[in-house]
């Protein structure tokens, strides 16, 4: 008993050095990524964001042909770094919807013009309520919604180059 | 020029270090016993040397020298003289510079003034801090090199950040360090003892005053980081369970046991395991703290930016020295003979249960910490913070405090429980008294923690006098008033803690110039809000008047912008009054012209950071009565030969 | 001059410093009036950890996002519904992570039981020690 004691720190300095080298080597992963991935939509009805594009309430998302939910704002900087790769994926045949946080319809009206328009609708989300409900923590995010209205996907940052061939891949997964 | 000598100094430390050391061992293994004679100079150098190059970088950083890499990344030529004198330890490779000068005064130290060891344990010692110090210097000369150039050198540096453009900063790390680094003499201690097969009363009374010196700055370390948090975060929060705090807490929580354990085998040649597992245990968590600082893989708000390649080399440090000691441990402390024996109601099992208490805590934090960690091994992420480290560290702290006050009031070898408790009535009386004051004042409104922490405190700040009651005051030793201080200082500190979280009053409150505000008693007129500027920042200060009846005093909470680097910091307002503190925090501008202000009145916080001011006197108080005690028999020893 | 520079700053600054063009929340900055609304609110934002920020507790932050979730938790509360319940509803989207509250989930048992195994094991240190004091 005595001999397990003594030795019973080294043995648990051992595991310790072993949980942090695996600490070390793991990527460093900060982003919290939403738990509802595979379940139902929240439900949820928003104002227009834009002058020129229609509200979004999440019944509309459930189309029955898998679409993208964009959440953006206007002071965002890297959602004008994704603008081009949304267009391309416009261009591809796809459905883009999108959410605008904490916004107001003149800025958002002002980052569109600057930096195109691919979304079919846009909500506003003044207060970050539907944001919290999707379980997004931050912007800009990209979701990727089945045609029952279910969240396939969630794509975490902006959208790079050689995301788009990925989110096409899981738009087809969600067929 | 300087830049290079401050490298160079830092490259002739490492040599001495690893000369320190092969002479050490060749001197005491290989029998070459002539050798030994070099090892305190050698240490000596060392830490003269280590000086200087601190000292080296210093003069970069207050010259604002930007052909430096590392003044270039972290200061600024518009910075205050404070700031950039406190900057040098604002970055990694700055405090590894501390932690290695405080490494190499520290062994200096115990090369020049250490008498009370014998030869062999004390070269031993030495060359433990020389085998540890090589580590460290290995770390900056190859992967951390304070002193890299640049080139081109940059106009001007990117600037220290705004939250650290504090005097805390030249007064909370310094301390800090030397308190923690300071533990490893401790540890060198322990190495020495297990290498010699010394593990003795002699030993612990040579190691003491190391121990209690280091503490004492550990204890003031924490208490002013944690009244600059305080202060300069602006939430009003003392203690966050911050993982970098946490890792400061450890150390002082190892330190703390230790030193009761030290007196124990000193005086009574009992716990001779456990002091030198928990030498070993202290610095280690000093290690461990600094390896979680600087690895980046706990999320932090202290956290130096540092890359992963350099964690695995302090993790590899780790590894070696702490499961080298360890090991040593185990192989060696089979052949210390068990010291004197001792009753289940004795001064020496309070203790021990003092020594266990504090290491549950201990491993409570440790696991707690490192608990986010294990759970992302296997996929899943959790948080654990203030409500799990509260609920749990709390009630033991409670428990402890009551050991607290019962263990002095002990007698060593054997006493009686009834006893003991006889001379407890008049704590447990208040105890009780308090008990029913707060239930009819406060029923329902305050946490059973709180009430619980109020309860004991009071009763244990009266409890921590006893020692003293039946005593002839002036002749009662320096030592024993250090322990009384430090013992009441801690049942303050508590007091303080209880009170904060029983009855802060908070107001939020979004007011318009010539607004009054009415909170917990106070009148505080908004008067006006205007720009202004200081040395580096500009900043929208609102003037405020205060008055609880009286007089009314002026106070000016500010927002602040930095422009290098461009960062947002809330000057709190402070208003202290013997009874607690108003806490004023200026936010941003809503409509209508109204701003947004956080005002708390916070009774009794500043008895939080005067516990530990007193706990520190405390600690002073023991280690000089000590040494004077010393002094007094040697002296008086060699009078009688003479 | 200074004090030139310093008026155009300050009014510079703040937008700067601004996450949103958008003024906070109704209830980010705003008490509910009943107290004991209000302190069950406040103890349960400051166990909800903020997203932007990482090391903080909604209670704490100043991002404004917390700020939002500060809002829609003192309405909830003042609509009566339970702390427990936007607390799970909290964790149903974004996981145990976001509570500082350790869940009754599986993985967490091991930190619940570590104060008992480590009181356990002091209190057998404490009795081998002195059942060999009284072999002794």
């Amino acid at each position: 008993m005595k001999k397990l004691l003594i030795w019973l720190p080294l043995v648990l300095c051992l595991a310790f050095v072993g949980l942090f080298a695996s600490g070390l080597f793991k990527p460093d992963d900060r982003v919290i990524h939403s738990r509802l991935v595979g379940q139902p939509l929240p439900a949820f009805a928003l104002p227009a964001a834009a002058s020129d594009r229609p509200a979004l309430a999440s019944a509309q998302l459930a189309t029955g042909r898998p679409r993208l939910l964009n959440v953006f704002a206007s002071w965002c900087v890297p959602c004008a770094a994704e603008a081009p790769q949304l267009d391309a994926l416009k261009k591809a045949g796809v459905e883009i919807d999108a959410i605008a946080i904490r916004d107001a319809r003149p800025d958002v009206d002002a980052f569109l013009r600057r930096n195109g328009n691919p979304y079919a609708r846009i909500g506003l989300d003044a207060r970050s309520g539907v944001q919290i409900a999707l379980g997004s923590s931050g912007v800009p995010e990209t979701f990727v919604i089945d045609g029952k209205g279910r969240i396939a996907y969630q794509h975490i940052g902006d959208i790079r180059a050689d995301d788009v061939p990925m989110i096409l891949d899981r738009l087809k997964d969600a067929q | 020029m300087i830049a290079e000598t401050g490298l160079a100094a830092l490259w002739l430390a490492a040599a001495l270090a690893l000369l320190q050391l092969v002479l050490a061992f060749a001197g005491l293994k290989g029998g070459k016993t002539e050798l030994l004679a070099a090892v305190r100079p050698a240490a000596v150098a060392q830490g003269v040397l280590t000086a200087i190059a601190f000292a080296a970088l210093i003069t970069l950083f207050m010259r604002s020298d930007m052909s430096v890499l590392l003044v270039a990344t972290n200061s600024h030529s518009m910075k205050p003289w404070l700031y950039k004198f406190a900057g040098t330890w604002g970055n990694h490779e700055g405090s590894m510079l501390l932690w290695v000068t405080v490494m190499g005064v520290a062994g200096a130290a115990v090369a020049l003034f250490e008498r009370a060891l014998q030869r062999n344990a004390h070269m031993a010692t030495l060359g433990g801090q020389a085998a540890i110090s090589l580590g460290f210097y290995a770390f900056l000369l190859f992967s951390s090199n304070p002193f890299a150039r640049i080139d081109p050198a940059p106009a001007d540096g990117q600037g220290l950040n705004p939250l650290l453009q504090d005097p805390g900063l030249a007064f909370h790390p310094p301390t800090l360090y030397l308190g923690y680094v300071g533990l490893s003499v401790a540890f060198s201690f322990a190495i020495g003892a297990l290498l010699t097969r010394q593990v003795d009363a002699a030993f612990a009374r040579a190691m003491r005053p190391w121990v209690l010196g280091a503490w004492v700055l550990l204890t003031l370390g924490i208490t002013a980081g944690s009244y600059w948090a305080y202060y300069e975060l602006g939430w009003g929060g003392w203690w966050f369970w911050d993982p970098v705090e946490n890792a400061s807490l450890m150390p002082w929580l190892a330190a703390t046991a230790l030193l009761h354990s030290v007196t124990v085998l000193a005086t009574r040649d009992a716990l001779r395991a456990w002091t030198v597992m928990l030498a070993v245990v202290a610095f280690s968590m000093s290690m461990v703290g600094t390896f979680l600082v600087r690895s980046g893989i706990l999320t932090s708000v202290h956290a130096f930016a540092v890359d992963p390649t350099r964690g695995s080399f302090i993790l590899g440090l780790l590894a070696l020295y702490i499961g080298g000691a360890l090991a040593l441990f185990g192989w060696r402390i089979g052949s210390v003979r068990e010291g004197a024996p001792f009753e289940l109601v004795s001064r020496e099992t309070m203790l021990v249960v003092n020594n266990l208490l504090l290491t549950v805590i201990l491993g409570l934090v440790l696991i707690g910490t490192l608990y986010p960690l294990m759970t992302e091994a296997f996929g899943h992420k959790v948080s654990v913070g203030a409500p799990y480290f509260d609920r749990i560290a709390g009630p033991i702290a409670l428990a402890l405090m009551v050991a607290m006050a019962a263990g002095p009031l002990t007698r060593w070898r054997k006493d009686q429980a009834r006893a003991i408790c006889k001379r407890l009535l008049l704590p447990l009386i208040i105890a009780l008294l308090v008990s029913i004051s707060l239930s009819l004042f406060a029923w329902g409104r305050i946490g059973i923690l709180p009430f619980l922490g109020l309860v004991v405190a009071v009763a244990v700040g009266v409890a921590s006098l006893a020692p003293l009651w039946k005593r002839k005051l002036l002749r009662t030793p320096l030592f024993t008033y250090g322990m009384v201080i430090a013992h009441m200082g801690c049942a303050v500190s508590l007091a303080g803690m209880a009170c904060d979280s029983a009855f802060t009053v908070e107001k939020l409150v979004a007011a318009r110039p010539g607004d009054m505000i009415q909170t917990a008693g106070w009148s505080i007129r908004f008067r006006q809000i205007m720009p202004i500027a200081g040395d580096n920042w500009t900043a929208l200060q609102a003037d405020m008047d205060a008055s609880r009846g009286g007089a009314s005093v002026l106070i000016r909470p500010q927002s602040r912008f930095f422009a290098s680097p461009p960062t947002t910091t809330s000057e709190a307002a402070l208003l202290t009054r013997w009874d607690g503190q108003l806490y004023v925090v200026l936010g941003e501008e809503v409509e209508g012209g109204r701003w947004q202000l956080r005002i708390w009145w916070k009774p009794f916080v500043t008895l939080i950071w005067l516990g530990g001011v007193m706990i520190a006197l405390g600690g002073s108080m023991a280690l000089v009565g000590r040494e004077r005690r010393g002094w007094l028999m040697k002296w008086r020893a060699r009078e009688a030969l003479a | 001059m200074k004090l030139i520079i310093a008026l155009l700053l300050a009014l510079v600054a703040p937008p700067l410093s601004a996450q949103t063009a958008l003024p906070p929340a109704p209830y980010a900055d705003r008490q509910i009036a009943d107290p004991a609304l209000e302190r069950k609110a406040k103890a349960l934002m400051e166990t909800i950890r903020c997203l932007t920020c990482q090391s903080q507790s909604i209670a704490d932050s100043g991002a404004s996002m917390a700020g939002d979730m500060r809002s829609q938790i003192r309405e909830r509360i003042m609509a009566g519904e339970q702390p427990e319940a936007i607390r799970s509803w909290l964790i149903a989207r974004y996981g145990d992570w976001v509570s500082y509250e350790p869940t009754a989930a599986p993985i967490l048992w091991p930190l619940w039981g570590a104060p008992i195994l480590l009181l356990g094991l002091g209190l057998l240190l404490l009795r081998g020690r002195i059942k060999r004091r009284k072999r002794a």
